[in-house]
């Protein structure tokens, strides 16, 4: 039995440690760059790694929730640490340049690698890969000629048979951004009071569960993010894979504006001390090789033209782009949220 | 911060919000409380109740297992469950297959609903009950117990008529803390598309880019927790519970037969329902790859987790005893309600809490370096924000509660005229509080140390928003995965949580009985 002394000293050790670890933490200062990623670990860290081996500057990384680090930015004002954001969604790169937690950089090799509709107009932020949102039917049960537009889902025809998840979902939110931005609020209220009826069950988890929901029979087409379906394809698990066999994937919109694309970008936090390596590192991640690994690990699309996709994604066939300007997606979320609200879009 | 926002302005967002979906999130937060309130009583009390007084097959080993579930994280159970009970899992795919259905066929329950919320929020949270309630029914005096058997009373009358009003305050203490964890949920509702109040928060937040609406929601969902708890201490009235001090231990009732079955069934099928089934799915999509357990990024994780764990556990202990005795020393009015709003942040979602505590340690850390390069021309750069303390500041706000119902429960049980006859024989407040108080609080202690610490284990949204950099836990190690759609590969993570938080499960078993049998030896 140890005396209540002994554990009381422990206690003060270990608090006595962790404060000075806490307290020196920011005297040590090689050349490091610090990094807040809404893109998890897996899929960011190996290319960070191969940074530092390249140029010898450590990557200090935080992984959260996209808003979150947000949130954090702006709490930290002009003392943040960090010196680069990695996100997903223009929305919220969008937002972080609204909140001046961003500043713009001008580099000739990030403007010739990425094209001007995947990045902020004024230069605040990058896109590094590309995401589709597409419509995954049913190959028993639905011809693909049946299939053209998001707005003919609306159509009786699809009453009961469509599958996609809660309107608090920021894919959701952007693609009715999107629509708002090309089509008008009247055009777009009218669309969801038609698209909404047409659900075949309440909205309810992720992407992968719509795709498995085609697959089983409870609805006949989803709309979701290409890149999930590609990830069942490839997945460990016999079940996801044989879900992602009975169906198949169709761009719409091909004959209008294009599918609904979306990005995952970086941008330099306005508040960084490191800013050439910062910017180093977003153009090494827009290098040939990075995009091909970045955009290949989350079957995404690279943003650079010209990459080389994976046999997976050149078996889907390439696809018109919607061309509306990312920043206006992240301009019109709200209105696209209350949009959906009203519809009753659970 | 947040009690503020309540009297800004109500913005055009909140009319828009009071025209289409507030009164779903209404509507939602209300049913599922009211489950998960009569599913956690239902499944604690009657366990504890077996555990203690009746002596069964395998009465032993339930005695701690039936704590296990409490190391499931809520999300996780839903995660498993959902994979094996939706309609594409197994258990209806081989329904469909042997009987020749196709979708719309036949009826089966429908999980990803607000029964199936309510049934995994249930099944991980009841073990709060279990705890508080097994404690007070081991120190109930086995004298009041007998003179009830004794008075023509039988079991079933003891257990509603002495038993269950005797420990009616640890009770509500157990259900109040279930309900504030299944306020503050938000991975498990989010997954199942049921919109409850705590959605709508984030939605209002994020979505629409409203913190101030948000905000408000989240003060009415914190009145509404206040209101219902105020409402159980003013039901529960003058009624004071000061049992004599156990003299012997009650002598567990033998049940054979169908009676012994019954309790084993009972309780075999909670504990099934809870923890068996769900580790082993787990553990199979672990399998797949066991040396990922060794690796050093895995043990650094672990470390991290247990690290933090035990910091913060122990920082809301201390602060819990020091407002429990604050309250009992000086029990007025503005004690009373200043413990009351501290242990508020239970029911607050971590996410609120998490940008509550940054934004003030943020400001701080400017103003201090603001100040500093003012007057010394140094920079102190950020001190607190992005560092531990920061995090483990936002855990003593979020979890207090669970560690000051616990102690005061504890403290409830001691009568005032033994403080009073300990000071009388010439003790200190701190002699009387190391030497009568102490042995008699160790199981509440233990438990409120056990709780928070579990709790911590599981903790997500703040530790994402605020931890250091290159430092993380096991918790976001699973969310990361699982968020990613990637649940086969978070299993490993997530079986991690549950192992390191059975050590203290097994630790406060062992306590539990310990001090039971330290009665009886003349101290």
């Amino acid at each position: 039995m140890r005396k209540p002394l002994n554990s009381f000293q422990g206690r003060l050790t270990l608090c006595a440690t962790l404060l000075s670890s806490i307290l020196v933490a920011p005297l040590l200062s090689a050349a490091e760059v610090n990094v807040y990623s809404a893109r998890k670990e897996a899929l960011i860290k190996p290319l960070l790694d191969k940074f530092t081996k390249e140029t010898g500057v450590d990557v200090n990384l935080v992984t959260a929730k996209g808003d979150a680090l947000l949130t954090r930015l702006k709490s930290e004002g002009a003392n943040s640490p960090a010196d680069v954001l990695i996100t997903t969604d223009a929305g919220r790169l969008y937002r972080a340049q609204e909140a001046d937690v961003l500043q713009p950089v001008e580099s000739e090799v990030l403007q010739a690698a990425i094209p001007a509709h995947l990045r902020s107009p004024e230069n605040y932020w990058y896109g590094l890969s590309v995401r589709a949102r597409a419509i995954v039917f049913a190959s028993d049960r639905v011809e693909p000629e049946a299939l053209s537009t998001y707005e003919a889902l609306a159509g009786p025809e699809w009453k009961g048979r469509v599958c996609i998840r809660s309107s608090g979902n920021i894919y959701n939110q952007s693609l009715v951004a999107g629509m708002l931005a090309t089509e008008g609020a009247d055009k777009t209220a009218q669309w969801l009071s038609s698209f909404v009826p047409n659900f075949a069950r309440p909205p309810q988890g992720g992407d992968r569960d719509q795709i498995a929901a085609v697959a089983a029979g409870q609805c006949d087409v989803a709309v979701v993010n290409s890149y999930y379906l590609g990830a069942m394809v490839k997945s460990d698990d016999p079940a996801q894979q044989q879900a992602a066999s009975k169906v198949g994937i169709f761009w719409p919109n091909q004959a209008g504006r294009g599918t609904h694309i979306n990005v995952s970008g970086a941008g330099v936090v306005a508040a960084s001390k490191n800013t050439d390596q910062a910017i180093a590192l977003i153009e090494f991640l827009a290098r040939q090789e990075s995009q091909r690994w970045y955009a290949e690990t989350n079957n995404e699309y690279p943003a650079r033209e010209g990459v080389e996709v994976s046999d997976l994604l050149k078996s889907w066939g390439g696809f018109k782009q919607d061309q509306v300007d990312a920043s206006e997606l992240g301009r019109l979320n709200a209105q696209a949220v209350m949009a959906m609200d009203r519809a009753g879009w659970k | 911060m947040i009690g503020g926002s309540l009297a800004l302005p109500y913005s055009e967002v909140w009319v828009h919000l009071r025209n289409t979906v507030l009164g779903d999130y209404v509507l939602n937060s209300l049913l599922l409380m009211i489950g998960v309130g009569v599913g956690t009583f239902l499944l604690g009390v009657s366990t504890a109740w077996i555990t203690v007084m009746c002596d069964f097959p395998g009465r032993r080993f339930f005695s701690w297992a039936l704590l296990l579930p409490m190391a499931m994280p809520a999300y996780i159970i839903a995660y498993t469950y959902t994979g094996m009970l939706d309609f594409t899992g197994p258990v209806q795919t081989s329904l469909r297959e042997s009987f020749g259905w196709g979708y719309g066929d036949y009826w089966f329950p429908e999980i990803r609903s607000l029964g199936g919320a309510v049934c995994m929020l249930s099944l991980v949270l009841y073990p709060y009950v279990y705890l508080l309630a097994r404690v007070a029914f081991a120190e109930q005096s086995t004298a009041l117990l007998e003179a009830s058997r004794n008075l023509g009373r039988g079991p079933w009358q003891t257990l509603f008529f002495v038993a269950l009003p005797m420990a009616r305050p640890a009770i509500a203490a157990g259900v109040s803390l279930a309900l504030m964890e299944t306020l503050a949920d938000f991975g498990t509702v989010d997954y199942f598309g049921v919109s409850t109040f705590t959605t709508g928060i984030f939605r209002t937040w994020y979505g629409l880019g409203e913190l101030k609406t948000a905000a408000q929601l989240a003060s009415f969902l914190l009145l509404f927790v206040f209101v219902l708890f105020a409402l159980e201490r003013r039901s529960r009235g003058r009624m004071r519970f000061h049992p004599a001090a156990p003299t012997q231990q009650a002598q567990p009732i033998r049940l054979t037969g169908w009676r012994g079955s019954c309790c084993f069934l009972l309780a075999g099928g909670i504990l099934l329902a809870g923890f068996v089934i769900p580790a082993a799915r787990l553990s199979l999509w672990a399998a797949s790859d066991w040396s990922q357990f060794s690796s050093g990024a895995f043990l650094e994780l672990a470390g991290n987790s247990f690290m933090l764990a035990a910091i913060a556990s122990l920082c809301c202990l201390l602060v819990a005893l020091f407002l429990g005795y604050g309250r009992r020393l000086h029990p007025g009015r503005v004690e009373t309600v200043s413990v009351r709003t501290a242990a508020m942040g239970y029911a607050v979602p971590g996410t609120v809490i998490a940008v509550g505590v940054l934004i003030p340690f943020a400001w701080l850390d400017n103003q201090l370096d603001s100040f500093l390069r003012q007057y010394f021309g140094v920079s102190s750069g950020l001190l607190l924000s992005g560092t531990l303390v920061a995090l483990v500041f936002a855990y003593v706000v979020r979890f207090l509660s669970v560690s000051l119902q616990s102690v005061e429960s504890g403290l409830a049980r001691i009568r005032p005229s033994l403080d009073e006859s300990a000071r009388g024989l010439g003790l200190t407040p701190a002699g009387v509080l190391r030497r009568v108080h102490m042995p008699m609080l160790r199981g509440s202690l233990l438990t409120a140390l056990l709780l928070v610490f579990v709790d911590v284990l599981k903790e997500l949204p703040a530790t994402l928003i605020l931890r250091p950099f290159n430092f993380n836990t096991l918790a976001v190690r699973t969310y990361e995965l699982a968020s990613d759609e990637r649940l086969a590969d978070a299993a490993a993570p997530a079986l991690a949580v549950v192992i390191i938080g059975l050590l203290p499960v097994m630790l406060l078993s062992r306590g539990l009985s310990a001090k039971r049998e330290s009665y009886v030896r003349p101290t």
